[in-house]
């Protein structure tokens, strides 16, 4: 074996253990923020039992999930059931791998590093219609159909916002994007007005697309538990559905990683001091409130309306929007 | 057209307004009374399970063996008795006896008694893995009273 081959292997290891931790991890401590902040704003204080400040909480609900058996209804599709829960965690992680945590944090840095995150983030789409198909339980039949409306619905503006943004940017490399941002939030995309004035409502778009594409409140139609018990999930047991659950959140993880990358300015700080993996932290971390706080604010909304607010409000803006930086682009 | 746009500023607008509702509850006191470690005191008007009052001068029950709450009760889950000592001047109670699982809390037993024997109690807390404990429950040994 050469040299660059076992360098090559380390990398590999690294990346497998450090992302599939940093996975779990957030995920774990991302129920307990749900949790938290969602007591918060009812006035209620959450878990406090385990451990300091109900800390241990998501220790305890691991363990719990793990001890339970999986069960095996009598009439689902048996390998397509079974292979749902890990082919559900595993473009989430795979998405992780080109996404520069910082300046020389990354994983594998790709030039069409954007492009491989949408690939594999449209891949979780057929997985969880897949799972629910296979459940063969009418809920989750319901579901796996909302889920492919729901899912094209909002790919459509979220890719066309990309679109427009790569179009700016002149690259799909994150790394590269992020390096254009530097030296202060005036030079954040967010804040880019003289290439696209309309940059804040592609962030405002991309973030309710973002809710969408990882089905979450108020557009966890998916889901809905008021009605479908708990969609694709309902047949699932145990780790099974943990894993779902653990996706859901690396998800969010995810989507809130790209919009830090793509918007917000990525490692760099906002007044142009030490830059580095804390400011990313912060900012991706900021951003998993606002989709926690968004999702105890609002109520869930009716299909139609989900599909209304796609099609008539999101798409037509998105396509202003790419229009608007192409006129742009050429005028100046 | 100017009202298709109209109508996304305000729901927009809206959405705002209830994102800054939740935001400001977040830091508003809590209102959760940890349980287990810390309760309300009952409120006076509480209705509880009924209990025996205690007459403060003798330590004894106040109850006279009238039979008055037994024939009050409607759900017949009051049995009591008593019996007349040598050289007593009345009746004493020994035994009172409440079937709670069939007590409709109705208070008519309360309302019956001349003699402010009976009172609810403000137990919130009653739980027990067996049955027999409030088909029987011995108000007097409760009470603390002879037996």
């Amino acid at each position: 074996m050469t040299e660059g081959m076992v360098m090559n292997l380390v990398r590999l290891l690294l990346y497998l253990v450090g992302m599939i931790g940093f996975a779990a991890f957030n995920a774990a401590y991302l129920t307990l923020l749900e949790r938290k902040q969602a007591s918060w704003m009812q006035l209620r204080r959450g878990p406090t039992e385990v451990g300091p400040w109900g800390l241990l909480q998501p220790v305890a609900d691991g363990v719990k999930l793990m001890s339970k058996q999986l069960l095996l209804p009598r009439d689902v599709d048996v390998p397509l059931f079974l292979l749902g829960p890990i082919m559900v965690v595993v473009p989430p992680i795979l998405c992780l791998v080109t996404i520069p945590f910082s300046e020389t944090l990354v994983a594998r840095n790709f030039n069409l590093g954007l492009l491989m995150i949408f690939a594999f983030g449209a891949i979780s789409t057929f997985v969880l219609m897949l799972a629910g198909l296979a459940s063969a339980n009418k809920f989750s039949s319901i579901a796996a159909a909302r889920i492919v409306a729901q899912n094209i619905a909002y790919e459509i503006p979220l890719l066309v916002i990309v679109l427009s943004l790569v179009m700016s940017t002149h690259s799909f490399n994150l790394h590269t994007i992020v390096d254009q941002q530097a030296g202060g939030f005036w030079h954040w995309n967010l804040l880019r007005l003289g290439t696209n004035p309309l940059m804040p409502v592609a962030f405002l778009i991309y973030f309710i697309c973002l809710l969408a594409e990882s089905n979450r409140a108020p557009f966890d139609m998916v889901e809905a538990e008021s009605e479908l018990v708990a969609g694709v999930f309902t047949e699932y047991s145990g780790m099974g559905f943990g894993l779902f659950f653990i996706a859901e959140y690396v998800n969010i993880v995810v989507g809130c990683c790209l919009a830090t990358i793509l918007f917000l300015g990525g490692w760099h700080c906002p007044f142009g001091l030490l830059p580095g993996l804390h400011w990313f932290l912060i900012k991706m971390y900021a951003l998993c409130v606002m989709v926690v706080w968004v999702r105890w604010s609002f109520p869930r909304t009716q299909f139609y309306g989900l599909l209304n607010l796609s099609w008539k409000i999101l798409i037509p803006l998105a396509l202003a929007n790419l229009l608007l930086t192409a006129v742009m682009l050429k005028l100046f | 057209m100017i009202k298709y746009f109209q109508e996304i500023i305000e729901g927009a607008y809206t959405l705002a307004v209830g994102m800054g509702i939740t935001f400001v509850r977040m830091f508003r006191r809590r209102v959760t009374l940890d349980y287990p470690y810390r309760s309300l005191t009952m409120t006076a008007r509480y209705r509880g399970h009924i209990e025996l009052k205690r007459d403060e001068a003798t330590g004894q029950p106040k109850c006279v063996v009238c039979m008055a709450c037994q024939k009050a009760c409607p759900s017949n889950c009051i049995k009591l008795d008593g019996q007349k000592p040598e050289g007593a001047p009345r009746k004493v109670l020994t035994s009172y006896m409440l079937d709670f699982t069939t007590c409709s809390l109705c208070g008519l037993c309360v309302e019956s008694c001349k003699f402010d024997a009976l009172t609810f109690s403000h137990d919130y807390n009653l739980t027990s893995m067996r049955k027999e404990d409030y088909q029987t429950m011995d108000l007097l040994r409760r009470v603390g009273g002879a037996k």
